[in-house]
């Protein structure tokens, strides 16, 4: 067990965090600490968020690219919501968010089930149109914090154990995604659609379902993610989270997460994500320009893609008896 | 009930006439002609050759890059770096500028950079086996990061004024620049794809890679040369945007990658490789420029016409497949 | 051209059967199966019967309709006509899941399993043990697992991922998955295709025990030793019909043959004597690490070289290191006695050396593209003119080629993929004759194809022999190879394992070679 932890995805990410963290420690030694660290996690949740959710689209060998856009579609619902009706509590317009996510995602994930469109250009379609739905409902206008309720405001950054609620909401999802991913048939379902789809049929599992409900998790967790952005920066309009889909794909990919389906944990979206938060944190610390960050991640990705490849390279079949007991 | 036919096989069954009458460019001239009646009805200032003429400048600089893509995309692959790969070529003019160099150097610095590019991607997918996808993301964040390491928040400006003719000037009366260099490269590139080696090659590779292999077709060869002519695309597009803007920002063109690739399906490019053609492209982008042209005549915002793109996108491929279910369903 | 010398009245030798052994009801029965595939009558009017402890061989050639019916078996196809019925009761099988349910397992010839999951998970996936919540309970899951493969006598670990495990136990955990499922039904798909000696000698043992337990088990094969060591009960298919059915006892393994074969050797093959020419290719010492070691031989214009073997003997492996596909680490190839290094299919193709894949819809065809574009593909720098495409000269050259193998479409514009699998490979095999080419492979020509286009086939190779090209065919089919070849070279394991010319050459001495079985003649 220990030995196939070492070789694994997840501690080789781990050792890069640890030496980013190493590195930064020595130039600014309260960087490890746990109040910037507890920081730096708060500020990197909603990324761990949105990487698991686009973790099991990943799996089932399918991509979400609309789910920043699902995140600002949504949260500007709730802050319309907020701004008209302002004694509606919290929990409610955290369910109207997630059912909201969920429907997004159900759009896409029908489209890819059942009209067989490939979920690239589904979602590249959705990407559009949902940040188009927000102009409209909105008028492009702002809703700014002044027009925001203060319990609204004050949800994700309320203290619970020395951690906000943002954080923990992160917690929380995490749990839940390695119940669902670990303990559910579906779960299994996620991993068996993408590593093998041929044979999931032969399994009896329902590919096109499967993929529909990877689609609707997704959404659920961006619609959830739009009530936390928008409440933690305390603004919504059109463009919020612009681009960040690609960030959540690159946090996949570091992670560990095969773009061909099939392979990838929990851990390694979690420490993907972390990874990007960290050195987007560190940067200012040591003095190096922000503008570094991006072509660091593309790096990042890159090395990652090559490394995922490399270890996922298949072995050529073995006839010759005698190559079979030498390997 | 076909392969009862023995002997004398006719080359085609149906003629040219029929199976253009049949295909996607048709449908897309169509609502090309309906977008100009419904855009001349809506507005006056429409009808106007030197309004139609500032509309192109809204696809032009886009098209030329969705060219290379289409090629791209029917072979199997993806570049969604191209957006990238102009800030990178236009921050390299930037900077051969600031060194002083005139027109020329910077023409020549921003084609480098964007073959460079292309070929660092190349490399990547055809020698590394790496799923394109993955690695234009990450090129994506890479060239333009570059960019933004390069400028920060600044930017460069004070292009020399002949420079300012690829994106400005007028060859003929109307006739931008732009315009006619997108006129010659639908050419070559229709050439290229539909009535060369090369072409065939391409689509071969697109619908069964292992196949073209297996029949002698140099698949990492074709590959290579796509990704460079992608990159070469992005280069000229960002002499040209570049010229047009008279500045370099880290986040010129932000986005286009998804516009081109849009422009790219909705032309009728299967996504999934193997067919699509030149024309359709070309359709398709006077489509887009004509829309947004038209939306922004009538004051809607260009947000607003994008949900329009987005609706065409997945309807165009959706349609087609909810009328085959309902007939199936019939029959 | 069919001669039906024996047919076995399927009827009568079923109820004595039935009688004798006292077994009463079938706990599966398919009858008047039929199963249609665009262009493609795959089976016809077939049935099929599986008693409770005991073992029923299901026998044929490749394209009988075996792995059909198989996938209607398992519910991942549905039959066009006929019906299925467990312990007497009418009943469908719309999907896997519902097969399962009734109690049909299957083991399939390639391990359809999930390399990322676990050995656990591998086995009990789709019918994962639920604890609290309705959630996996993975520790019963594991237990299970455990018993599983110890019952098949696997010393795996469970959460071992499948991945890391070989060939052999990747068989054994989808054995386990398949006894993990109470199953009345097992079928067993070619199950030791991929297994080495000992291996085998346990999966035996294991059908034992699984007999003993009072399962019904098809078991599919080519190999007639094996069937005849395990099997109670045969079925034979050929060409997708009931060939004959009945007790193991009461058979004789050339009775066997004649069902599955349905006409004499002889008369099916033209075989024409050619006067061989010098010789074309040399081969020596090509090497690979893991796939075949050391094969050399020689082969002279107008020769026709046969390749039996068992499948995954290294034979499509070996044949595509030749065409450029992948690198051996030893050996030299030498065409018209000088030395060709073949670095790629483009440069085996510029020295005259062709294949033919066995795997046609993913090797041999581009699916997509019109006949004319395949047949030409390669020859594109013949009809063009300076890189520049012209049609007129592809379809001309495209329409020489189709007319000389007779092949039956529509229009030379047709997708290939509508045409029928034997058409196909017309197409395929146009494709590489158009290159005009001096060493022809074909493997397994006639895999899944209609009789008719398969007599073709035959028919063009000798032809093709006649006008001086060495041909190269690599075949599992006994009939094809000793009807067709001049030579045989047989492989085992990676390893050439006997050479035979037409004098030495029969069906036992070949199938002796390739199962390695005794001392081998020649």
């Amino acid at each position: 067990m220990i030995t196939q932890f070492i070789k694994s995805r997840e501690a080789l990410l781990l050792l890069a965090i640890a030496i980013v963290i190493a590195l930064v420690s020595t130039r600014f030694p309260d960087f490890a600490a746990p109040a910037n660290a507890a920081n730096i996690f708060n500020d990197t949740s909603i990324l761990i968020m949105l990487a698991l959710g686009q973790m099991v689209v990943i799996l089932t060998r399918c991509i979400d690219l609309s789910v920043a856009s699902n995140l600002a579609l949504s949260g500007m619902v709730v802050a319309l919501i907020n701004s008209i009706v302002p004694g509606l509590p919290v929990p409610i317009l955290l369910i109207i968010a997630i059912s909201l996510g969920m429907i997004m995602g159900a759009c896409n994930g029908i489209l890819v089930w059942k009209l067989d469109i490939p979920p690239i250009v589904v979602t590249l379609g959705t990407l559009t149109i949902f940040r188009g739905i927000i102009f409209l409902i909105s008028n492009g206008e702002w809703i700014n914090a002044h027009e925001m309720s203060a319990s609204f405001k004050a949800f994700p950054r309320f203290e619970l154990l020395g951690l906000p609620v943002l954080s923990w909401m992160a917690v929380l999802t995490v749990i839940v995604f390695a119940i669902i991913v670990i303990r559910t048939p579906l779960g299994r379902a996620f991993y068996a659609v993408g590593g093998n789809p041929h044979a999931a049929v032969y399994t009896g599992i329902d590919v096109g379902f499967t993929r529909f409900m990877a689609f609707v998790i997704a959404g659920g967790v961006s619609g959830l993610c739009g009530y936390l952005w928008v409440s933690r920066y305390a603004v919504a309009y059109v463009d919020i989270a612009g681009g960040f889909e690609l960030e959540v794909i690159a946090a996949c990919v570091i992670g560990g997460i095969s773009i061909a389906g099939g392979i990838g944990s929990v851990g390694g979206a979690v420490l993907g994500a972390l990874f990007l938060g960290i050195i987007k944190n560190a940067l200012p610390v040591i003095n190096i320009s922000p503008f570094w960050q991006l072509a660091i991640s593309g790096s990042a990705i890159i090395i990652a893609v090559a490394v995922n490849a490399r270890s996922e390279s298949k072995k050529g079949r073995v006839i010759l008896k005698k190559a079979e007991q030498t390997t | 009930m076909s392969e009862m036919v023995a002997r004398n096989i006719p080359d085609r069954l149906t003629s040219r006439a029929q199976r253009v009458l049949k295909s996607w460019e048709t449908l897309l001239l169509a609502i090309a002609i309906l977008v100009f009646i419904t855009n001349s009805f809506a507005s006056p200032y429409f009808l106007n050759a030197w309004n139609l003429s500032d509309a192109t400048f809204n696809f032009t600089e886009k098209a030329m890059i969705a060219f290379a893509m289409a090629m791209l995309i029917i072979s199997g692959e993806i570049d969604l770096s191209v957006a990238a790969i102009i800030a990178l070529a236009s921050t390299a003019m930037g900077f051969v500028m600031e060194l002083g160099f005139g027109t020329p150097v910077l023409v020549l610095t921003g084609l480098t950079v964007g073959i460079i590019c292309g070929a660092f991607n190349g490399v990547l997918v055809t020698r590394l086996g790496l799923p394109s996808i993955v690695v234009t993301i990450g090129t994506m964040s890479l060239f333009r990061g570059i960019s933004y390491i390069v400028l920060g928040d600044k930017a460069y400006t004070g292009y020399p004024t002949d420079f300012a003719f690829f994106g400005q000037g007028y060859v003929w009366w109307v006739f931008s620049f732009e315009l006619v260099l997108f006129a010659v490269l639908a050419i070559i590139y229709a050439v290229l794809l539909h009535k060369t080696n090369f072409g065939r090659t391409v689509y071969a590779i697109g619908n069964n890679p292992v196949g073209a292999q297996f029949s002698g077709v140099r698949t990492a060869r074709v590959k290579f040369v796509l990704f460079l002519l992608t990159g070469l695309m992005s280069g000229v597009a960002a002499v040209c945007l570049t010229s047009r803007l008279g500045s370099t920002r880290p986040s010129i063109a932000f986005g286009w990658e998804l516009e081109i690739v849009t422009m790219v399906v909705l032309g009728g490019v299967n996504i999934l490789g193997g067919a699509g053609t030149i024309p359709g492209v070309v359709l398709a982008a006077i489509i887009m420029g004509m829309v947004t042209f038209g939306f922004g005549l009538l004051n809607v915002p260009g947000i607003v016409m994008s949900i329009f793109i987005g609706l065409l996108l997945i309807g165009a491929i959706a349609l087609p497949r909810v009328f085959a279910m309902v007939k199936r369903g019939r029959g | 051209m069919l001669v039906n010398t024996k047919q076995p009245e399927t009827s009568g030798t079923q109820s004595d059967a039935d009688t004798q052994s006292g077994l009463g009801r079938a706990v599966l029965s398919l009858s008047g199966i039929s199963k249609e595939f665009p262009g493609v009558k795959a089976l016809n009017n077939v049935s099929l019967n599986l008693y409770a402890g005991q073992v029923t061989a299901l026998i044929g050639e490749n394209g009988a309709g075996k792995s059909t019916i198989v996938k209607i078996l398992t519910g991942i196809y549905q039959p066009n006509g006929g019906t299925i019925s467990v312990n007497g009761a009418e009943i469908n099988f719309p999907n896997a899941h519902a097969a399962s349910a009734a109690g049909v397992t299957a083991i399939h010839q390639e391990t359809v399993l999930f390399d990322d999951l676990t050995v656990a998970e591998n086995i009990f996936i789709g019918h994962a043990p639920r604890g609290r919540f309705g959630l996996i309970d993975t520790v019963r899951m594991r237990a299970d697992a455990e018993a599983l493969l110890t019952r098949v006598g696997a010393d795996i670990s469970p959460t071992a991922r499948l991945r890391d495990l070989g060939i052999a136990n990747k068989h054994l955990v989808a054995i386990s998955r398949a006894l993990s499922i109470d199953a009345q039904v097992v079928v067993m798909d070619e199950p030791t295709a991929a297994l080495s000696h000992k291996e085998i000698g346990e999966l035996y043992a294991l059908v034992e025990r699984l007999k003993a337990e009072g399962k019904a088990i098809l078991f599919i094969s080519h190999k007639f030793d094996e069937v005849f060591r395990i099997a109670d009960r045969y079925t034979v298919f050929r060409d997708g019909e009931m060939a004959g059915e009945g007790i193991m006892q009461d058979v004789k393994e050339d009775d066997l043959i004649q069902m599955m074969v349905g006409r004499t050797v002889d008369q099916i093959f033209p075989k024409i004597d050619v006067e061989l020419g010098e010789t074309v290719l040399t081969v020596a010492g090509y090497s690979h690490p893991t796939e075949f070691e050391d094969i050399g031989f020689s082969l002279k214009k107008g020769e026709i070289l046969g390749f039996y073997g068992l499948v995954g003997a290294g034979r499509s492996e070996f044949m595509q290191s030749l065409f450029g596909i992948t690198k051996p680490s030893k050996g030299a190839m030498r065409i018209d006695g000088e030395i060709a290094i073949v670095r790629s299919p483009a440069e085996a193709i510029e020295k005259g050396l062709v294949y033919v894949p066995e795997d046609r819809g993913k090797q041999g065809a581009v699916i997509g593209l019109p006949i004319f574009q395949n047949i030409t593909l390669p020859s594109l720098d013949k009809t063009s003119r300076k890189g520049f495409l012209q049609l007129a000269e592809e379809f001309k050259l495209a329409r020489e080629y189709t007319e000389r193998l007779d092949l039956r479409a529509a229009a030379l514009d047709q997708d290939i993929g509508n045409l029928s699998g034997g058409n196909q490979q017309k197409v395929v095999i146009a494709k590489w004759l158009a290159t005009q080419p001096r060493v022809i492979i074909l493997d397994e020509p006639t895999k899944g194809i209609d009789i008719g286009s398969k007599a073709a086939v035959h028919e063009f190779m000798g032809e093709l022999a006649s006008n001086g090209l060495a041909v190269i065919m690599v075949s599992s089919e006994l009939p094809e190879i000793l009807g067709m070849a001049d030579r045989v070279i047989v492989m085992r394991e990676g390893r050439l394992a006997g050479e035979f010319d037409r004098d030495t050459m029969s069906a036992e001495a070949l199938v002796r070679a390739a199962a390695g079985i005794g001392e081998v003649a020649a």
